[in-house]
């Protein structure tokens, strides 16, 4: 089976997509001739022509609110936001018209749309490219938010995505774009959206992560095998919809969850998670469920990232100390 | 008989200087003033080389050098007073920074990724640098208009590419101005390019300064590579909305020379044909040749000028690289006015983190 970064997975699933389904379009910034900046899209608009591969006047409203009534008109838009943390250019079109047009329309519309926008840090951009501010939009009704962790899922899940009626913001990791890389099969497949998997067997706890985060979480089992304790890693793939039932399944064999993620603490999709584990594995659980996060501070600039984003050792030590805790 | 209007004529922008240095009209800029601005030009370039190289090794970050947009940068710059006006910068425009007051070595730290390089000193009126485009237009119409409320003099000039003028706040930003009448000069540096995206996949209009009729406001269509027609324009909006009578949109036609940022290769958009309908446009040459034909440069004045361009450089880089790299506390510094006890505790646990 070949192996591919995740960049080259979504390129080449879009193609292949765009070449099954001609509603198939993508827009947004840079798209067309760049490719992208990050060249997701290089060599759509070649093969497509202008119509289908369109560079957007620089406003992630417009892109976003056009992209819902390209999808209204009988189109399925792709539209491709350059960094999540311009997002909030287009919340009003995402949280208040794409989520909800179809509770608004009473299911007379539904709004087939993805909207893909890289995002977390980990690799020095300027200010303001890094921020990973998923929760914002999970908090989101009507909206489904997928993140991809290898080449394998950016593509099933990105199918999957496509195939849905429902709008999907598809996120990519910065970090992960290039680095991450693994076995894609040529042919189509799906990965079910709220579908979570288990990356790692491991019978002590289970730490629960998405995008970015997994690497990192498999990166911090290694070394806590060497240190004896034996860690289970859960890909969530999709915060909404969520795979309850596997996150319980998954806790509730180790007895102890550590949630990882790299946006702030308060109000992150880790409460989310520990709000969730706690309800559904009350009475297997020894130990609190621990959140692993960035602190309640603005992303910063690149000089001070390292210590902003959790590291392997912190994961490290922070599994140590809370399997410490007595039952 | 047509019910609608025609579409209009190609139109000129305003040019003082051609392109060989050579004056087509009058200029106020006396060479004193002319000769300041061209050392501001030539800072700017020294400092973009410097650090594009430093880039490239890896001992700066990203950043987007000012290059060929020098005379469009500093002709603004030059009509404005860093005592009283104030400036609401995009991130591309160095030299009008510094002119008002913003040490280099900040900007560059700033740009090497160290905390330090947001402080603005407390008597230099600027906003920080804005990396999400628009965002700063409508603040420069509140501060302007919150200036004039209270009776303060001062005028606001906001610097805008012609890609963000696609957002909406810049629309909702030339309407608020032009109903408030605060006193700001919107400064549109059409430069082309929005990273890979051209000129007119932003707009369909003749010029983005016939926009501002929509508003209800001035406009104005410069050579922006030429500093004495860029000058002149910025002269009349800031005197103008100084007077009471309102904002102005200024486009300046101008020319990214190099990439984007330090991270883009614009060879996968830019064309041969593209770069060759600029050459011979270099706003540096053509001031440099000016001030030579008027007899104000002779090649020791340029010399020197030269000496203290590298001198300053080397010595705002050389204050940047002794920094000491932040610690991790800086983290948490400036997040509140009042922080509170779950904060310091997120704070004291940080700090006891990293020496773990
Ligand atoms: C709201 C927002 N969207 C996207 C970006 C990413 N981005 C950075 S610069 C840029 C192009 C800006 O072009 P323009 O406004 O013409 O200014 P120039 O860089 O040419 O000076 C883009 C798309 C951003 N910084 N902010």
């Amino acid at each position: 089976m070949p192996v591919k970064t995740m960049v080259e997975a979504i390129r080449e699933t879009l193609a292949d997509e765009m070449a099954r389904d001609e509603r198939v379009m993508v827009i947004g910034e840079d798209v067309g001739t760049l490719g992208g900046v990050f060249r997701a899209t290089e060599g759509l608009q070649a093969k497509f022509g202008e119509h289908r591969v369109v560079d957007m006047p620089l406003a992630e409203g417009v892109i976003v609110g056009a992209g819902l009534g390209l999808a209204l008109s009988g189109l399925r838009p792709v539209v491709e936001i350059q960094f999540l943390g311009f997002g909030h250019q287009a919340f009003h079109q995402i949280g208040q018209q794409v989520a909800r047009l179809r509770y608004r329309s009473a299911g007379r519309h539904s709004v087939p749309m993805v909207i893909r926008a890289p995002f977390g840090g980990g690799v020095r951009t300027p200010e303001l490219h890094s921020d990973a501010f998923e929760a914002f939009y999970a908090h989101c009704p009507g909206l489904k938010v997928v993140a991809p962790a290898s080449a394998h899922d950016a593509k099933g899940l990105l199918n999957a995505a496509l195939d849905t009626d429902d709008p999907v913001l598809y996120l990519e990791p910065l970090k992960g774009y290039r680095l991450q890389r693994d076995e894609v099969p040529e042919e189509r497949y799906v990965v079910p959206l709220g579908s979570s998997r288990v990356v790692r067997e491991g019978a002590d706890l289970t730490i629960v992560a998405w995008s970015a985060a997994v690497q990192l979480a498999l990166q911090a089992a290694e070394d806590l095998a060497a240190g004896g304790i034996d860690a289970q890693v859960l890909d969530l793939r999709s915060l909404v919809p969520l795979d309850v039932a596997g996150i319980a399944a998954a806790v509730s064999a180790t007895g102890r969850a550590v949630v990882l993620h790299e946006a702030p603490l308060t109000g992150g999709f880790g409460a989310e998670l520990a709000a969730t584990i706690q309800q559904e594995c009350f009475y297997d659980l020894l130990a609190p469920v621990h959140r692993i996060s960035a602190p309640d501070t603005p992303y910063p600039l690149a000089g001070i990232e390292e210590a902003y984003v959790p590291s392997r050792a912190r994961v490290v030590r922070e599994v140590r100390a809370l399997m410490e805790v007595a039952p | 008989m047509t019910r609608f209007t025609p579409p209009s004529e190609p139109v000129e922008p305003l040019r003082i200087l051609d392109s060989s240095g050579a004056l087509l009209g009058e200029t106020a800029m006396s060479d004193a003033a002319v000769l300041e601005a061209f050392e501001w030009m030539l800072l700017t370039r020294t400092f973009d080389q410097k650090a594009t190289s430093l880039q490239r090794q890896g001992r700066f970050g990203t950043f987007s050098s000012v290059r060929g947009q020098e005379a469009s940068v500093v002709g603004a710059a030059s009509a404005l007073d860093p005592a009283r006006d104030w400036i609401a910068p995009q991130y591309r425009e160095l030299p009008a920074i510094l002119r008002h007051g913003m040490p280099l070595e900040n900007f560059a730290l700033y740009f090497m990724g160290h905390p330090r390089g947001c402080v603005i000193p407390d008597d230099v009126n600027i906003l920080p640098i804005q990396i999400s485009l628009a965002a700063q237009l409508p603040q420069a119409v509140g501060v302007a208009w919150g200036l004039r409320q209270q009776g303060r003099d001062g005028v606001v000039t906001t610097f805008v590419g012609d890609g963000a003028s696609s957002e909406g706040d810049f629309h909702e930003s030339l309407n608020l101005a032009g109903v408030t009448k605060a006193p700001v000069v919107f400064f549109l540096q059409n430069n082309g390019w929005a990273i890979s995206t051209p000129r007119a996949k932003q707009t369909a209009a003749r010029t983005f300064a016939d926009r501002a009729a929509g508003y209800g406001i001035h406009g104005a269509y410069v050579d922006g590579n030429d500093l004495l027609a860029v000058n002149a324009v910025m002269v009349e909006a800031v005197a103008r909305a100084r007077a009471g009578e309102g904002p102005t949109l200024v486009e300046s036609l101008t020319w990214r020379a190099g990439a984007h940022n330090t991270a883009d290769d614009p060879t996968k958009y830019v064309t041969d044909a593209d770069h060759a309908a600029w050459e011979g446009t270099d706003p540096l040459a053509r001031v440099e040749s000016y001030l030579r034909r008027t007899g104000a440069l002779a090649d020791a004045g340029y010399a020197e000028i030269q000496a203290r361009c590298v001198a300053e450089v080397d010595r705002a880089l050389g204050v940047a690289q002794a920094t000491p790299a932040p610690g991790a506390e800086a983290l948490f510094d400036h997040v509140y006015a009042e922080p509170f006890a779950r904060f310091e505790q997120q704070r004291a646990a940080w700090l006891q983190m990293q020496e773990a």
